[in-house]
């Protein structure tokens, strides 16, 4: 096995290795046992006084639901107000403009909903001001949100028959004192010493060794990229986000930040078992989830390792893999590691170019955000990945003839009904947003916009269209990569992806914490020989199938119009 | 409803206090004690600040070793790729192009000789390193014109090669800045 390999081998299992610990840490936390980091109450009682919150307030999964809505609100007007007049702010020292207002309402959304969907540049675009006080703000709360509501998913299925599922602040702030920011402050600091800048200055300027004159921006980088790893997020504080040199100086920060993103989702999963008590249960998710990454991870990187056949044919050696859009610090198995492991966890961050990456890879990245519950986002992968659950526990049912039910509560019509909705929005947000942007392409390519619609495909062809479908299913995982050469910052991709961002956040945590609230409420049956179990063998394949049939049925044909279209147009 | 938007507010004021200003601020202060204090490791020749350590720059000179193409002219505050796709024609013909001149500028390589990193474009447009490979392939033109013999100029290479990290994950590279500095300082 050579060194490229290997490293990718090095940095799954120390994933793990922090993981699972992770995981039944995070189960203690939220569950008010005794953890070793009890130490930090007093500056969570600090908080709680000054914010006139009562953590012992319970709320039910409506008022859970209010709470998360109405401080996201919240957010959404102030980075809002902010973006369009930093200009005018203080901490801008390279006088970088104020956002249009399209543009800000984009952004501000995709930060909000923990996506990171970025239609600016970091260097050009933002002041250093608005990085910190509005984006890496929202990378902790947005985070925060998404874990926040898994917690109550958890409470829901904790006890036999629940209404009362915790206070939504204190898990809020919890997982930011107890979580987000310890992970930070080490990851910030193992940044800071490998290379990241991390001070107030603003761009600087030198004479290149044979003359030529390079402005360099820097900027207080260190803290926003550990916390856009940590929490998920993926917004670069740079254009070209983890590949530059600043943001991920080397080999060894570029396996920190790969870890960094995984270790949360996966402890999500480990702390589910803990917290409800069904350890089994959890690591039959584990085992789904890994063995759906594992399907995605092995023909991207045999696909990156294989090189472009295009170039293949103009003699030069692809030694290492195909390198168009990677660094040479990495290499390509590396970079194709971190492009799954991006792409379903919704993190979004990139250290290679998606858009250069091989049609196949394209695929499998694609399939990453279509599927997104393998392991997921910050919390949302558990509810993601409980939606699937539940359309496999109503599926089963059908088939043995009884009244489905999940761990001892009967899913009934309203349920089954939320679920449906959920399933359905993806596909929907999805493939209308890609169908009207083909659409303005093909016969509006003349728009008078900040980009002409005719030109804002990088590359012709199947390739063309694979960008537009990328930047829709992106959005609507809360992914937040994209295939960058598509000129998107004007008014139509601002405005549909800033929408289709906001549905595709906001909805998939409403729903499953519906489901869950109701499910936890009603009476609870135990198990009997007749039962289901969820946390069998069979029920997790089931599941499996769910996911393949649901997204095969749903986005075959854009995949085959797209990425399968470019594939056998190269290999002929 | 009220209460919310309340607390919510206040919340949000405390949080900004404590995740924009307390932590970055400890952030900047612990990185005044790491190379660069903070604002990035320079490189410094004769008082003059020449690059920074980490960020590629743009080589053309025939007596310095090449970095890799790059999308956006190693302009370090505007980095990118260059997102061209796998089978875009134009793109096609630009890494030809990239290779005819290369042979032009090294008569004695076969093309097989030349490994893809120097014929495709970085992902952040900045990359600092090439392969081994591709500091090999420039040995002999760089002696040549510097009129140095191959071997002062491989050990040089020799010495910019940074191995996999702990020998044992990842790819090997070489640091061109650096190599062209050795280069340089060897007229001394």
């Amino acid at each position: 096995m050579n060194t490229e390999l290997f490293g990718i081998v090095a940095t799954y299992l120390l994933t793990l290795v922090i993981a699972i610990p992770l995981g039944k840490y995070l189960a203690k936390v939220f569950a008010g046992e005794k953890v070793w980091t009890d130490f930090l109450k007093p500056i969570e009682s600090g908080i709680y006084k000054l914010s006139g919150i009562n953590p012992k307030e319970q709320m039910n999964w409506k008022q859970h639901m209010k709470a998360l809505l109405t401080i996201n609100l919240v957010w959404l007007v102030y980075g809002f107000v902010i973006l369009i007049t930093q200009d005018k702010l203080p901490l801008n020292p390279d006088g970088n403009p104020a956002m249009t207002p399209d543009l800000a309402f984009n952004t501000v959304i995709s930060f909000v909903a923990n996506c990171n969907l970025q239609h600016y540049s970091g260097e050009s675009g933002v002041s250093y001001f608005t990085q910190h006080f509005v984006f890496m703000f929202l990378q902790f709360t947005s985070a925060a949100t998404g874990i926040a509501a898994a917690i109550v998913f958890f409470k829901a299925f904790r006890d036999k028959t629940v209404t009362s599922l915790g206070n939504f602040w204190e898990f809020f702030i919890k997982a930011i004192t107890r979580l987000l920011l310890p992970l930070s402050i080490i990851m910030a600091l193992v940044l800071a010493f490998s290379g990241t800048p991390t001070s107030y200055e603003g761009k600087d300027q030198f004479i290149s060794l044979q003359g030529d004159t390079v402005h360099v921006s820097r900027g207080p980088a260190a803290g926003f990229i550990a916390i856009k790893h940590i929490g998920t997020n993926g917004g670069g504080w740079f254009g070209a986000n983890s590949a530059h040199p600043l943001e991920n100086p080397s080999y060894f920060t570029n396996s920190v930040e790969l870890i960094a993103q995984v270790i949360i989702p996966i402890a999500m999963v480990i702390a589910f078992g803990v917290f409800i008590r069904r350890r089994k249960l959890a690591w039959m998710i584990f085992g789904v989830m890994t063995i759906g990454m594992f399907l995605l991870l092995i023909p991207t990187v045999s696909s990156e390792l294989g090189g472009n056949s295009a170039i293949a044919k103009m003699g030069v050696s692809q030694l290492s893999g195909a390198m168009e859009g990677k660094e040479v610090r990495f290499g390509p198995a590396i970079s194709a590691y971190w492009s799954t492991v991006t792409t379903i966890i919704s993190t979004g961050s990139v250290d290679s170019m998606h858009d250069s990456t091989m049609p196949l890879t394209g695929m499998w990245q694609l399939l990453g955000m279509m599927i997104n519950a393998f392991f997921g986002g910050c919390g949302v992968g558990i509810l993601n990945y409980f939606i699937y659950l539940i359309i496999a526990v109503f599926i089963s049912g059908l088939m043995v003839g009884r009244t489905p039910e999940f761990l001892g509560h009967k899913v009934e019509a309203r349920e089954i009904k939320i679920a449906a909705i959920i399933t359905l929005l993806s596909p929907f947000l999805i493939l209308v947003g890609t169908a009207m942007a083909s659409f303005v392409f093909t016969t509006h390519g003349n728009a008078a916009w900040a980009v002409q619609p005719k030109t804002w495909l990088n590359n012709p062809g199947f390739h063309g269209f694979s960008e537009m479908l990328y930047e829709m299913t992106s959005s609507n995982a809360n992914n937040g990569s994209g295939f960058e050469g598509l000129g998107d910052n004007n008014v139509f991709w601002n405005v549909s992806t800033g929408i289709v961002i906001f549905l595709g956040r906001f909805l998939p945590i409403i729903g499953p914490i519906a489901i869950a609230g109701l499910l936890g409420a009603k009476k609870y049956i135990p198990e009997s020989a007749g039962t289901l179990k969820p946390d069998t063998l069979t029920f997790s394949l089931m599941t499996f199938a769910v996911i393949l049939v649901l997204n095969a049925l749903s986005y075959f044909p854009a995949l085959a119009l797209g990425p399968l279209a470019e594939y056998f147009t190269l290999i002929k | 409803m009220k209460k919310y938007i309340l607390q919510s507010l206040r919340l949000t004021a405390v949080l900004l206090v404590l995740l924009c200003v307390i932590y970055p601020v400890f952030v900047a202060f612990a990185g005044k004690f790491s190379k660069g204090n903070g604002g990035g490791e320079k490189i410094i020749r004769n008082g003059q600040v020449v690059g920074y350590a980490l960020l590629g720059q743009s080589f053309t000179k025939p007596q310095y070793f090449w970095g890799r193409p790059s999308g956006v002219g190693y302009k370090a505050d505007a980095s990118a790729g260059s997102n061209r796709g796998p089978s875009n024609p134009d793109y096609l013909k630009e890494v030809n192009g990239r290779i005819d001149s290369l042979l032009k500028y090294h008569p004695y390589l076969k093309r097989s000789n030349i490994p893809a990193d120097m014929v495709t474009a970085s992902g952040s447009g900045l990359d600092p390193d090439i392969s081994k490979e591709g500091a090999a392939m420039q040995v002999k033109r760089v002696a040549a014109y510097r009129k140095l013999d191959e071997k002062t100029v491989a050990d040089l290479v020799k010495k910019a090669t940074k191995d996999p990290f702990l020998g044992l994950f990842g790819p090997s590279s070489v640091n061109v800045l650096e190599l062209n500095l050795a280069l340089d300082d060897l007229k001394k």
